[in-house]
C-alpha cells in the first residue's frame, strides 16, 4: 500500500476543509490494517465524496477512500440478487446490471455513490414512497469494525439497524448482498405536469402519487404571491418493452445504458454567478420549458433520475465559497410548517434552483434513517449568502417543532442540540457505539460536530 | 468542529481580557461556540470576563498564561489542546506602550516588542503546531494597520506588529493546505481602553465591528481582514508614498 498523503479533505458542497491521511486500501486486508493503525484520531470511510458536508471527513485523522475496492462478486439474473463490495459506484451497477435486465433498487439524485456510502447515509430516491429507503433493499453486509473483525450483519439485527444511516460511524462495510428490481427497458415512461403554486402541487401528489414508481416535484422557490410554490412534477415507471416504438433503434437495443457527459466546468469559477437574479431567470424559463401536461415520454434512465451526473463537478458553480445543501422532512398532517417554510424561504429570496420536493412512505428501521412518512424539501443554497446561518437555524426549529428532521448526509451545520429531538433513537445509537467502538476509533468531523 | 460558515465551537483566545478578542467571543457564543477557553495574567479582569461570557451560555475557562514567558507557552497550551479540540485560536495580546516613554527607556520598547512580537511568534508556534496535529481549526492573529507602515509616532508598537504581522502571513503560507487556516486581521483606530487617552485616527472602528469582521474572515476563510475594510484601499495609498512625503504627513 502506497504511503498515505496528508491532503484537505470536504464534502460535495466544498465547505470547512480539514486534513486527513488519505488511504486507499485494495484488499480487505489492507482495510483491516488501516482500521488497526489509524491512530488516535480514528478512522471514517469515504467513497465517492457526495455528502455535502463533512459526513466523510476526519480531521487530523484517517480517511479510507474505498472506492479500490469495487469487485462485483456474484450477480444471480434469475433472482437478482447481487453481491459486490463496498466501493462498487450505482454508475457501475448500471453498466454492469441493465444488459442483463435488472436495476438498482433505489437510486439518488446521482448514480456516483458506492454501495458502502448509500447504506451509510440509507439514502433514498424518487420512489421512496413505494421502495422505501436503500436498506430495504439490502440482505446483509460484512462489516468491519473497530477490534479489527469482520462481522456478517443481517436484517434485523440492532448492528444493521444501527448501520444503515449510521454515516459509517458503526465500521467499514465491505461487501453487500443486494435485491436487485426487475426491469425490461433501460428507459422511463414520463409524465410531465405544472402546478400552479404549492397547494395545487400538494394535491397532484396527494391525489396520483400512488398511481407512479418514481415521483419527485421540482420547486421554484423564488416565485412568489399566487405562484408561490409553483412546480413542475416529473413522474414515472421504466418503460415495458412492448412501449417502444417498432423497429427503433431503442427497441433493437432496449437494455442499452446511454448516458452523456458535457465538460466540466472550470476547477476555479467566480463567485456570484448564481444570484437572486440570474437563478430566478433560470427557475422562470424552467418552469416555461415544461410542458402544461405531457404523458408516457420516454426518456433515458440517465435523464430522468441523474441530470446533473451529465456536467462533471458540477458543484464548482458555486465557486470556492462553496455552497450548502438543506433537507429536512416534515411528517404529513404538518403540511403547514412545511407551507411556513417554503413562504419563508421564497421571501428571503434564497437563489435556488436545485429545489425538490417529494412524498416519502414508510420509514425503514435505521436508527439514524432520515426518512419518515411525509413531504421532504431539498434545496442548495450558496454559502456565502449572508445571514444563511441564522435564517437555517431558525428553519430547524420549525423542523424540530413540527416532528421533522434534516438529512445527516446533506448537513453541514445544524446546531447539536437539535438532533436528538430529531432522531430519537440518537442515544441508542450512541450507546451501541460506546459499546462496540470503546476507543472511538470511528469518528468524523460530522461527528465530533454533532457528538453523534 | 467548525460548520460550513466557519462558525467555531470551540474558541481559545490568548490575550482573555481582549476587548476585541471578548467582543468577538460574544458574538460567536451568539452562534456556535460552547467552549471557551480565556488565556491569559490571572486578574479579576480576567475572571470578570469570563463571567461575562458564561452568563452568555458558554463554558468558559481561565487559564494563566503569560506572553512574556514564551517557555511556558508548550505546558499551558498544550494543557488546553489535551481538554479537546480548538476550532478557533484568536491571538489578541499585545501593547500599546507609550512612544515617548519607550523611546527615553529603551528596556521598556522592548517589552513592547516582546509581547507583541517574540511572544506572539512563540505562542502561535505552539498553537499552529497543535491545529496541524488536530488537521482543523483558525488561528486568528489580531495585527494592526501600524504594521503596513511604520509611522513617526508610533513606530515601535508599529515596528512589533510589522514583524508579527509578517510572521503570520508567513505561517499561513506554510500551513497552506494542512486543514489549518491563518487570517491576518488589521483593524485601524479602535476605540478602546488601550486607545482611551488617544487623540482618534480617521475611519476609527469599534471591537463589535471588528468581530463582525472576523466573522465574515471565517466564512470566507479570508487570509487578510482589514477594519474597516477601506483601510486596504487607503494603506496601500500610504505605502506608496515617497518617505519625504509621508514623513511630512500629519498622522
Amino acid at each position: 500500500m502506497p504511503a498515505p498523503r496528508t491532503v484537505p479533505v470536504t464534502g460535495w458542497g466544498r465547505t470547512a476543509p480539514t486534513a486527513a491521511r488519505l488511504i486507499r486500501p485494495r484488499s480487505y486486508e489492507e482495510a483491516a490494517e488501516a482500521v488497526r493503525t489509524c491512530g488516535a484520531r480514528g478512522g471514517i470511510a469515504r467513497g465517492l465524496g457526495r455528502a455535502y458536508g463533512d459526513a466523510a471527513q476526519n480531521a487530523g485523522g484517517a480517511v479510507l477512500d474505498m472506492t479500490g475496492l469495487d469487485r462485483i462478486h456474484a450477480i444471480d439474473a434469475d433472482t437478482g440478487t447481487l453481491l459486490c463490495d463496498a466501493g462498487v459506484s450505482l454508475h457501475r451497477l448500471m453498466e454492469v446490471l441493465l444488459p442483463l435486465g435488472w436495476f438498482v433498487p433505489v437510486t439518488p439524485g446521482t448514480r456516483y455513490v458506492t454501495v458502502g456510502g448509500a447504506i451509510g447515509a440509507d439514502i433514498h430516491g424518487k420512489n421512496h414512497h413505494v421502495s422505501g429507503s436503500f436498506s430495504r433493499h439490502v440482505l446483509s453486509f460484512e462489516l468491519l469494525t473497530a477490534d479489527g473483525g469482520v462481522h456478517s450483519v443481517g436484517r434485523g439485527t440492532p448492528l444493521f439497524d444501527a448501520t444503515c444511516g449510521g454515516m459509517g460511524l458503526t465500521g467499514v462495510i465491505l461487501t453487500v448482498t443486494l435485491q436487485l428490481q426487475p426491469v425490461e427497458t433501460a428507459l422511463m415512461s414520463v409524465d410531465t405536469e405544472r402546478a400552479a403554486d404549492l397547494d395545487d402541487l400538494l394535491a397532484r401528489l396527494s391525489a396520483t402519487d400512488h398511481r407512479y414508481r418514481y415521483s419527485v416535484a421540482w420547486i421554484d422557490l423564488l416565485a412568489r404571491g399566487v405562484s408561490l410554490g409553483r412546480a413542475v412534477l416529473t413522474r414515472g415507471d421504466h418503460a415495458p418493452l412492448d412501449a417502444l416504438p417498432a423497429g427503433s433503434r431503442a427497441r433493437r437495443r432496449p437494455l442499452a445504458f446511454r448516458t452523456t457527459r458535457l465538460p466540466a466546468p472550470p476547477p476555479v469559477l467566480p463567485e456570484g454567478l448564481l444570484t437572486r437574479r440570474t437563478v430566478g431567470w433560470f427557475n422562470e424559463l424552467w418552469y416555461r420549458k415544461a410542458p402544461r401536461a405531457r404523458m408516457g415520454e420516454l426518456q433515458p434512465l440517465a435523464a430522468f433520475f441523474h441530470p446533473l451526473d451529465g456536467v462533471p463537478h458540477w458543484n464548482r458553480i458555486y465557486g470556492r465559497g462553496g455552497f450548502v445543501q438543506y433537507q429536512f422532512v416534515v411528517g404529513y398532517g404538518h403540511e403547514d410548517a412545511l407551507r411556513r417554510i417554503v413562504a419563508r424561504i421564497s421571501e428571503r429570496r434564497c437563489p435556488s434552483f436545485l429545489a425538490v420536493l417529494k412524498r416519502f412512505g414508510d420509514a425503514d428501521p435505521g436508527w439514524l434513517s432520515f426518512p419518515l412518512p411525509g413531504w421532504t424539501l431539498a434545496l442548495d443554497i450558496p454559502a456565502g449568502l449572508p445571514g444563511l446561518a441564522a435564517f437555517l437555524d431558525e428553519l430547524d426549529e420549525e423542523v424540530a417543532a413540527a416532528g421533522g428532521r434534516v438529512y445527516l448526509a446533506k448537513d453541514s451545520r445544524l446546531r447539536p442540540d437539535l438532533l436528538a429531538a430529531m432522531y430519537p433513537r440518537l442515544d441508542d445509537f450512541r450507546d451501541l457505539r460506546a459499546r462496540l467502538d470503546p476507543h472511538g476509533v470511528f469518528v468524523s468531523d460530522l461527528a465530533r460536530r454533532l457528538a453523534l | 468542529m467548525k460548520d460550513a460558515f466557519g462558525l467555531p465551537q470551540s474558541l481559545l483566545v490568548l490575550g482573555g481580557t481582549s476587548e476585541i478578542a471578548l467582543a468577538t467571543a460574544r458574538r460567536l457564543i451568539a452562534r456556535r461556540t460552547r467552549t471557551v477557553w480565556l488565556a491569559g495574567r490571572p486578574s479579576p479582569a480576567l475572571d470578570r470576563a469570563a463571567e461575562q461570557l458564561g452568563a452568555l451560555g458558554a463554558d468558559v475557562r481561565t487559564v494563566a498564561f503569560d506572553a512574556l514567558d514564551a517557555d511556558s507557552h508548550e505546558t499551558v497550551l498544550g494543557k488546553v489542546f489535551a481538554e479537546g479540540d480548538i476550532d478557533l485560536v484568536l491571538l489578541a495580546f499585545g501593547v500599546l506602550g507609550d512612544q515617548a516613554h519607550d523611546e527615553r527607556e529603551p528596556s521598556a520598547a522592548v517589552r513592547v516588542a516582546q509581547t507583541n512580537y517574540t511572544g506572539a511568534v512563540s505562542a502561535g508556534l505552539v498553537a499552529a503546531r497543535a491545529l496541524q496535529t488536530q488537521g482543523h481549526g483558525s488561528l486568528v492573529v489580531l495585527s494592526s494597520v501600524a504594521a503596513e507602515r511604520p509611522r513617526r509616532a508610533n513606530f515601535i508598537y508599529g515596528s512589533s506588529k510589522a514583524g508579527l504581522d509578517a510572521f503570520a502571513q508567513g505561517l499561513g503560507d506554510a500551513l497552506h493546505g494542512t486543514g489549518v487556516h491563518v487570517m491576518v486581521v488589521r483593524p485601524g483606530f479602535v476605540r478602546t481602553k488601550m486607545t482611551a487617552a488617544l487623540e482618534e485616527a480617521p475611519l476609527a472602528t469599534t471591537p463589535e465591528a471588528v468581530a463582525t469582521a472576523i466573522e465574515l474572515g471565517l466564512r470566507r476563510r479570508s487570509e487578510t481582514v482589514w477594519v474597516p475594510g477601506a483601510l486596504r484601499v487607503v494603506m496601500s495609498a500610504l505605502r506608496h508614498l515617497p518617505r519625504g512625503v509621508f514623513r511630512r504627513l500629519p498622522i
